[in-house]
């Protein structure tokens, strides 16, 4: 089984988010970037489901050489070999185009991918890669299981779930739940160093849309606070002053 | 020049996220002076077709079959592309719901247009421009997008614009189209849905608890206040790790984001990750015994206390606010 897991390198979850150049860009200094947390979880998945020699797992990465300590988290972790293409990750289309191009005659059985990023939280790249491919694609999978050349996933629907069998090559985005997460042991971090890492220069991408200024929330009111003694207080001001009950 | 609509319906039924949606599409045709269809896959009842006009669809194109009666994402797709080709449709809305997120990128990479997923707002169209606002960095921020192409693509976020009523009846044509084998390649093996239960990416309210409860055994007041408000419930991503509830039911940065009317967190502290799924909520309550607790810098109102005295009581004025409507 060949599985490919499409990672980013996105700003820790702890991070306060500022951004500079009169709010067109994100403002880097001091932020600590990490693996994308749902593009772990896939890693995660990717490794189980190849333990005990049942196959390989790729990990493709489009971003400059700053992401590389990412991609050898990724290798640590226990990625087989990685791939960086070598270009600034403009927006979703621009990567699924790029993993695509790369993915395409390289006979991929299961493509993984986060959910979604927890920086520009698209949640396109999945179906994207899918559509480029034209392999199926589902976006959001709690629960992945392989049985010979199918598997059998979890989608989350509003409200439920649903069951689903998708035959090999397909692609799909995880969520919470699809694996255990993996924490990187010395002997993963040491053979990390020597694991292939190739480099593959990006393709040419037609731009359909850009990012043109970021605001931040505006800041809310002061809370008000009501004497844990008078509950019956705080349902009287939803309902006659807040008007959401 | 159109605007088409996806109507997504959930075992033959319109949800509000949709007419949310019909009406934000028929803002944005609006505002493109042109006019606003609508395209229904799946079995609905005619009446329901016609009644999407009442928020501003003119016609509403349907098709249904065998194949089609539960969502495939591929031949869905395929449709939805079809329909804009043959009425001519630059711009095409959707609802960001699960099924959403999956056809709203193969839309975009079929035809050729931008994708601008969870849009909060309706497009600034001034200097012939189009840009949209989202939300971004799991709600810490808001990205404006310029679509830049002609083809355009729009996800809405559900409960973030309000629905529109005013029109009269729309007319309803059937659209066929053969979507190819290779378009249903997955197969749908179960559906399960918890049908008691408020869908949490839907819910107008929602009653959300952490490990200030100390026990998922506790849970029974939190699920009888979301019952009396008509809430869903939700909690804290250390509820959901200890298996106390559901992944499902988990809201924050790897949670779930949600953007309801009222949120009422009970014995959460509001850790950055959490306050990244909930702080687009309109009205948020806190109550936590901690009264230098994070949450009550963002909170709207609040009580400081125990939540085991609290919520109870909570219970009872809600129960006399009922009784007195």
């Amino acid at each position: 089984m060949k599985i490919l897991v499409c990672i980013s390198n996105v700003p820790d979850t702890t991070t306060k988010i500022t951004f500079t150049n009169d709010n067109t860009e994100f403002n880097q200094t001091g932020v600590q970037f990490v693996l994308n947390p749902y593009d772990e979880i896939a890693l995660s998945r990717a490794i189980e489901l190849t333990d005990n020699g049942n196959g390989t797992v790729t990990v493709i990465n489009v971003g400059e050489v700053a992401t590389e300590p990412t991609i050898r988290k990724a290798l640590a972790i226990g990625a087989t070999d990685a791939v960086r293409i070598n270009a600034v990750a403009r927006d979703a289309y621009f990567v699924a185009y790029q993993i695509a191009t790369f993915a395409k005659d390289k006979g991929f059985d299961i493509i993984l991918t986060g959910r979604e990023s927890i920086d520009y939280n698209g949640a396109k790249v999945a179906a994207m890669l899918g559509e480029l491919l034209d392999i199926p694609s589902v976006s959001i999978i709690k629960k992945l299981d392989v049985d010979g050349n199918t598997a059998i996933v979890e989608r989350e629907i509003e409200g439920g779930k649903e069951v689903l069998s998708i035959p090999f090559p397909f692609v799909a985005g995880t969520a919470e739940g699809v694996a255990e997460w993996k924490i990187p042991n010395m002997r993963g971090i040491m053979s990390a160093r020597t694991k292939p890492l190739i480099v593959v220069e990006a393709v040419e991408v037609k731009k359909l849309s850009e990012i043109v200024k970021f605001e931040t929330p505006a800041p809310r009111g002061t809370v008000k606070l009501v004497d844990a003694t008078d509950p019956e207080k705080l349902i009287d001001l939803l309902h006659s002053e807040a008007k959401v009950i | 020049m159109s605007v088409l609509v996806y109507v997504e319906n959930a075992e033959g039924k319109f949800k509000k996220s949709i007419f949310e949606a019909v009406s934000y599409a028929k803002a944005i045709a609006n505002q493109l002076n042109t006019n606003l269809v609508a395209i229904s896959i799946g079995n609905v009842a005619t009446a329901d077709l016609e009644n999407l006009g009442k928020y501003g669809a003119a016609k509403v194109l349907t098709i249904n079959n065998d194949q089609l009666k539960s969502f495939v994402n591929q031949a869905y797709a395929s449709i939805i592309s079809e329909a804009a080709k043959k009425e001519n449709a630059n711009v095409v809305v959707l609802s960001n719901s699960f099924s959403g997120k999956g056809l709203a990128p193969r839309i975009g990479v079929k035809l050729e247009a931008a994708v601008a997923d969870g849009a909060i707002e309706l497009p600034q169209t001034d200097g012939g421009k189009f840009i949209v606002k989202k939300t971004a960095f799991s709600n810490k921020a808001f990205a404006l997008v310029e679509m830049q192409s002609e083809n355009k693509v729009i996800s809405l976020t559900p409960n973030s614009y309000k629905v529109v009523e005013g029109g009269t009846s729309a007319t309803v044509e059937n659209f066929s189209f053969e979507a190819k084998a290779s378009d249903f390649r997955t197969m749908i093996k179960e559906i399960v849905r918890a049908t008691d239960k408020i869908s949490l990416p839907d819910a107008e309210l929602v009653v959300s608890a952490g490990r200030g409860l100390k026990g998922p055994e506790n849970w029974g007041m939190v699920e009888e206040l979301a019952n009396l408000l008509g809430a869903a419930t939700a909690c804290s991503k250390p509820v959901s790790d200890a298996d106390w509830r559901p992944h499902s039911e988990h809201v924050g940065q790897t949670g779930i984001a949600i953007s309801p009317n009222l949120y009422i967190a009970i014995g959460i502290s509001g850790a950055i990750q959490h306050l990244a799924g909930v702080s687009s909520s309109k009205v948020i309550v806190v109550i936590n015994k901690d009264p230098e607790a994070p949450f009550f810098k963002v909170a709207d109102y609040g009580i400081v206390g125990d939540a085991f005295e609290i919520v109870p009581k909570m219970i009872e004025a809600v129960k006399s606010l009922k009784a007195n409507a």
